[in-house]
């Protein structure tokens, strides 16, 4: 167990470490001059050199490479990844200051996709009528395959402009929330939606499901006893991929709703070119993913007995 | 003895009959699987030869003709300068098209062979790469590619590399999964005690079943790199305004949205059309091949 | 239901000229059985036999309203104690199954919920059947109850433990408890046994015929295996292509069955055979003192466990095994699972390496061999594999798979030769060019196994190590290989290595036998010998638990009830 333990979370560390070492070696190591990327591409003409090489002493960048990385990746231990060109804050500060308005809405979009995912996947096994259940399994590759910009425009237009039952644009109170979280929540809902249908088709079809019919279970029943808790645990593996929706689907919906968070952000410190803020980001990201990964490892077992017995008495490993 | 016993014995097993009338049959009974063909082939045909589709040219605009609705002289409206919007999203398939192309080939083509290397290699080879691929995996694909195409530069090709590179990573992991799925039947076993060298077996046994499910993922890479380059194209990171290229279009479009919304969601109906169309080819091919 | 006239009249279950069809395209349906018809009274075992596809689990799936959806009854009624129940809903259904009528699964491994322990799922059982509002401490109690009745002494310990921590014979107790909570009237158990260990098998079905005896329940059991069914039914009924082609009592069948399929079925099953199957080409005759050309010598495997804080746990999978093949004979390795039988089979080929002891082909010791070297073993050294169905690409053409070896080795150059060499090899194993073309999906189990063993004739072995060949195949095909095998033999002079379970198919190919328990030899010798007078006490336990050995039939069988009832003495 301790030894399970000890590997996941040296993986987690390793992947954490490897994102900010592939950020290095992009932002700062490959553009042939990285002082041009510091500056604002319309502006770099006027640059004289003397301000470029004093940039580049305060950057670091006349040392050998491997001394700035060294430099940089100590730094990046004690949470200190520079400060933002634009705004010449710290970047972790920068970061910080926008995370709440990400999370809240993430979150709200995640509980809401997960609930969407349910009913579909509930809808579709326990239906007898084979046109609500071909209905309910086209659903979820539609959901992915709408644009988040699109679906965005369209619910702008429907309960903002003709409606005008929610803000367009701002992020003030939870009204204006509604909108995005919805946005936001149909993409990521769709690969959830798709894995769930699925496994609790299967599960619906195994041996133990005919042992409940033959004991004189019902349809309603079986779907809630028995294949709920089976099937539902896939869900879990495909957490990472989920973490990755949210992020990229929140970068599309904070820029259509204009509002504050770290897509925004992100968006906003790619076009600036501003390098230690994406590197930042980039970091921070790869770190949430490692992290709901390792906790995923580490619950799953907990769920599935199976698992727990593998872990107790350990696997066959061929000699 | 022999055959004809044989024969009586074979299980003449419910719901394993073959399938009416060969490929063309099966089509004809999966009229969603037909119209998603015809919509694929159609957008193909506005890539390749867009004056067919349509009289109008890209650019051609006359600002007095601004922000017209839909109607039968302009199917999918004007945009603020008059210029034809189903012209500008033919012609537009191009640039997006081409763009998912390459982006596809790049991570199918890299992605397969970097999931075989693993997969057949094993070892240490196998756990060097998978912990390589995990560190791809960390980072969501967009955020990825607007790295990436931040570093090369704003431009349609760059985005469809940047596209392709992000998605490298799961095409190993599928290909090396199913590499190492293959590598356990008996199959394989018995192609090495009946002579055949590592080389022999990986061409002519394990590479070939092992593809399947990666085409299938394919498939589904289309539909999402479509996406990715139009979600790309939308935050700006594509082709320069005046040209014509689907995300790009639903963004020139975006601001005029609460008088004008036909101009951002036409062409961005156009595009979540292909990406089902895709996605529904794929889920038939998975189908079709799955054992 | 005690009133023995009523009881004429109204079996516990009665299905008349029922017909099910299977979807198999948007109009079109195939009939899977056709006009079925069978009774079960109070107290009464009777059995279903009938090989794969035959439509027999599709049946009783229809008697218990399990149809899977791509399925529709057509014609018939089902009628339990005389209430007809066709058409009813699953609501209603509901109420039947678990309180009329138990269900005992095929596959134990699956039938039970894996995250949920062993006493819930009883109880569960319990409740939906229970008459009344009961607490849930009584529920408890008839749930433990009915695992004592299912033969868990250990109930208590049971009931808190998951199904991956039971052994597949309990698992198939908890699933018999699960279908008597519900003190259903009548029990159908489909292929309860074909998953499990012929030991084991043979403590089930006994608990099955007692608890007949002691409930007063009826039984329908559904299996493939007609010695299962000789041994405990009153009646017996005979499945093929959908429909009940026979019905009658045990010794009618044996003494006077008019059927030709049944005939068959009884002809092929191995365990009514008394001694070795015959070459069609006449009667072989093998010197007792052949020159050994395969020889194992202490072998040993272990598989390492990782286990808890850092402790490694070994698995011993072989341990100190010997064996020697003589010339031109058939040598069987027989054992249960887990008795190391595939695990030495796939050692004497090189599929895996041993941890310790030798192997010798001829005078060539194959432990050690480099790649290259193994490559020119392995022409002498072929291997057929149990599943057909996996053994074979599905991607080549029966043609590209018989050529494939030759390919490998460069033998026959030239497509013309090479296609000769195949049709060759084709007809030694009874195919012919037309299956030159078709893909292994399109061949039937039997023939797929003809194909692999084509291939593995092909660069002319002179050792066939077949593990488990025949048991993935229904019993007339199997008879089939059987006989091909030995008509090759006989032929070309080929020495068997047989890895199986089956002890009835070691009668039948055999000339030596090596008898394996948790990867050591247990008793080794003549067939013969071995089976008449087994020297250790658990090759006895196996061959008592053959099922259908000691029937009183026509001609060999006497023989082989001989053999067996000596054994009992010894």
């Amino acid at each position: 167990m301790l030894r399970y333990l000890a590997l996941k979370a040296g993986r987690a560390l390793f992947v954490v470490w490897a994102a900010f070492t592939l950020t290095f070696v992009l932002l700062f190591v490959l553009p042939a001059d990285p002082v041009d990327l510091l500056f604002d591409p319309a502006e770099l003409n006027t640059v004289t050199p003397e301000v470029r090489e004093q940039v580049a002493d305060g950057y670091g960048f006349d040392k050998p490479v491997l001394l700035q990385y060294l430099a940089r990746l100590g730094h990046a231990l004690t949470g200190d990844f520079g400060s933002s060109v634009q705004s010449g804050r710290s970047v972790t500060a920068t970061i910080l200051d926008v995370l709440p308005s990400t999370l809240v809405l993430a979150f709200g979009a995640l509980v809401l996709a997960l609930l969407i995912g349910f009913v579909i996947a509930l809808a579709a096994t326990s239906t007898r009528r084979a046109w609500v259940r071909n209905l309910a399994e086209a659903l979820p590759s539609g959901a992915v395959s709408v644009p988040v910009f699109l679906s965005g425009i369209l619910v702008l237009q429907i309960f903002s402009f003709q409606l005008g039952w929610f803000p367009a644009f701002g992020d003030q109170g939870a009204r204006s929330l509604v909108l995005p979280m919805i946005t936001l929540a149909v993409p990521v809902s769709g690969p959830i939606a798709q894995l769930l249908v699925r496994s609790f088709a299967t599960e619906f079809r195994s041996g133990y499901v005919t042992t409940s019919w033959a004991k004189g279970a019902t349809r309603g029943g079986i779907v809630v006893r028995d294949v709920f808790r089976n099937a539902s645990l896939p869900a879990l593996t495909i957490a990472g991929i989920t973490f990755g929706n949210l992020i990229a689907g929140s970068v599309i919906t904070e820029t259509v709703f204009a509002r504050q968070g770290i897509g925004r952000m992100t968006q906003a410190a790619i076009n600036t070119l501003d390098i230690p803020l994406v590197q930042g980001i980039v970091v921070l990201v790869a770190a949430s993913f490692a992290v709901i990964n390792l906790v995923v490892d580490l619950i799953y077992p907990l769920l599935d007995p199976r698992l727990r017995a593998t872990l107790a008495t350990g696997s066959p490993l061929t000699a | 003895m022999t055959a004809e016993l044989d024969v009586l014995a074979a299980p003449a097993r419910p719901g394993r009959a073959s399938p009416p009338a060969g490929r063309l049959g099966r089509l004809a009974q999966q009229p969603f699987l037909v119209l998603s063909w015809i919509i694929v082939l159609v957008v193909i045909g506005w890539a390749v030869a867009p004056g067919l589709f349509t009289s109008y040219g890209p650019y051609d605009g006359d600002s007095a003709a601004g922000f017209a609705p839909p109607s039968a002289e302009h199917w999918f409206g004007t945009d603020r300068l008059g210029r034809d919007l189903f012209a500008r999203s033919v012609y537009g398939a191009h640039t997006t098209l081409t763009a998912t192309l390459l982006a596809v080939l790049v991570a199918f083509g890299i992605g397969t062979v970097v999931g075989l290397i693993a997969g057949f290699g094993g070892g240490i080879v196998d756990t060097a790469i998978m912990r390589v691929v995990d560190v791809f995996l960390a980072i969501p694909s967009l955020l990825l590619a607007m790295v990436v195409v931040s570093v090369l530069g704003y431009s349609t090709q760059n985005i469809a590399l940047a596209v392709g590179v992000s998605s490298i990573a799961s095409f190993a992991r599928v290909m090396r999964a199913q590499v190492l799925a293959v590598m356990t039947q008996d199959y394989v076993k018995a192609a090495y005690g009946l002579g055949g060298g590592r080389l022999r077996v990986l061409v002519r046994h394990v590479v070939p079943n092992s593809l399947n499910s990666v085409i299938a993922l394919a498939a589904l890479e289309v539909g999402t790199a479509v996406l990715a380059v139009a979600s790309l194209g939308f935050l700006g990171y594509g082709a320069p305004p005046p040209q014509p290229e689907w995300g790009l279009l639903v963004a020139e479009g975006r601001d005029y949205v609460a008088v004008h919304p036909w101009a951002s969601i036409m062409p961005g109906l156009a595009l979540a059309l292909v990406v089902i169309s895709t996605h529904r080819i794929s889920t038939s091919y998975r189908k079709e091949h799955r054992r | 239901m005690t009133d023995t006239a009523e009881e004429r009249q109204d079996p516990l279950l009665r299905i008349t000229d029922l017909a099910i069809d299977y979807r198999t395209g948007r109009r079109q349906w195939t009939p899977a059985v056709r006009g079925a018809g069978l009774h079960v009274r109070r107290g009464e075992f009777v059995s279903l036999v009938g090989e794969s596809g035959s439509g027999k689990t599709t049946l009783v799936q229809g008697a218990l309203g399990l149809l899977p959806t791509a399925a529709r009854i057509r014609g018939g009624s089902i009628a339990y104690s005389g209430v007809d129940v066709t058409g009813w809903s699953d609501q209603r259904m509901a109420l039947v199954r678990g309180n009329y009528v138990g269900f005992v699964p095929q596959d134990p491994n699956t039938s039970l919920n894996p995250v949920k322990k062993i006493g819930q799922q009883v109880i569960e059982a319990v409740r939906f059947n229970a008459p009344g509002a009961r607490n849930a401490a009584q529920h408890r109690e008839a749930a433990l109850e009915s695992l004592r009745t299912a033969g868990l002494k250990d109930a208590g310990r049971v009931f808190h433990q998951y199904p991956h921590e039971l052994s597949g014979g309990m698992k198939q107790r908890a699933l018999i408890a699960i279908a008597l909570a519900g003190k259903p009237k009548i029990v159908v158990a489909d292929e309860p046994t074909s998953a499990l260990d012929v030991t084991v098998q043979k403590v089930i079905l006994d608990h099955l015929a007692r608890l007949r005896e002691e409930l007063g329940i009826g039984i329908l059991l559904v299996t493939h295996d007609l010695g299962v069914a000789l041994d405990r039914s009153d009646r017996i009924l005979v499945m093929q292509h959908g429909q009940i082609v026979e019905e009658g009592p045990v010794r009618r069948i044996l003494e006077n069955t008019t059927h030709d399929y049944t005939r068959r079925l009884l002809d092929a099953a191995p365990a009514r055979h008394a001694g070795r199957l015959v070459p069609t080409s006449g009667v072989r005759a093998v010197p007792a003192d052949a020159a050994p050309v395969l020889r194992a010598h202490a072998l040993t495997k272990r598989y390492h466990l990782r286990g808890a804080r850092g402790r490694r746990r070994e698995v011993r999978a072989l341990d100190g095994a010997d064996l020697v093949v003589r010339k031109g004979t058939t040598h069987a390795i027989v054992g249960e699972s887990g008795a190391g039988k595939s695990t030495l089979a796939s050692i004497l080929v090189r599929f895996t390496s041993a941890d310790g002891g030798t192997v010798h082909v001829g005078d060539r010791e194959v432990t050690g061999l480099d790649r290259r070297q193994l490559r020119e073993i392995r022409r002498d050294l072929q291997f057929v594999f149990q599943n057909p169905f996996t053994s074979l690409d599905p991607r080549f053409t029966v043609g590209k798979l018989v050529a494939e070896p030759l390919q490998a080795f460069g033998l026959v150059t030239g497509r013309r030769e090479r296609t000769a060499r195949v049709v060759e090899l084709l007809t030694a194993v009874a195919l012919d060019e037309s299956h030159l073309h078709r893909l292994p999906g399109e061949l039937s189990g039997g023939q797929r196994q003809r194909v692999a063993i084509a291939r593995a004739l092909a660069l002319n072995p002179g050792i066939l190590v077949l593990d488990e060949a025949v048991s993935a195949l229904d019993v007339s095909v199997q008879a089939q290989i059987l006989q091909l095998l030995v008509d090759l033999q006989a032929e070309f002079g080929l020495s068997y290595v047989f890895v199986t379970h089956d002890l009835g198919v070691v009668r039948l190919i055999a000339d030596d036998v090596t008898v394996m328990r948790g990867g050591v030899v247990v008793e080794t010798g003549p067939v013969e010998q071995v089976f008449r007078a087994p020297r250790h006490a658990y090759t006895r336990e196996l061959l008592e638990a053959v099922p259908g050995a000691d029937h009183t039939g026509p001609g060999t069988i006497r023989a082989a009830r001989a053999n067996t009832s000596i054994a009992h003495q010894v």
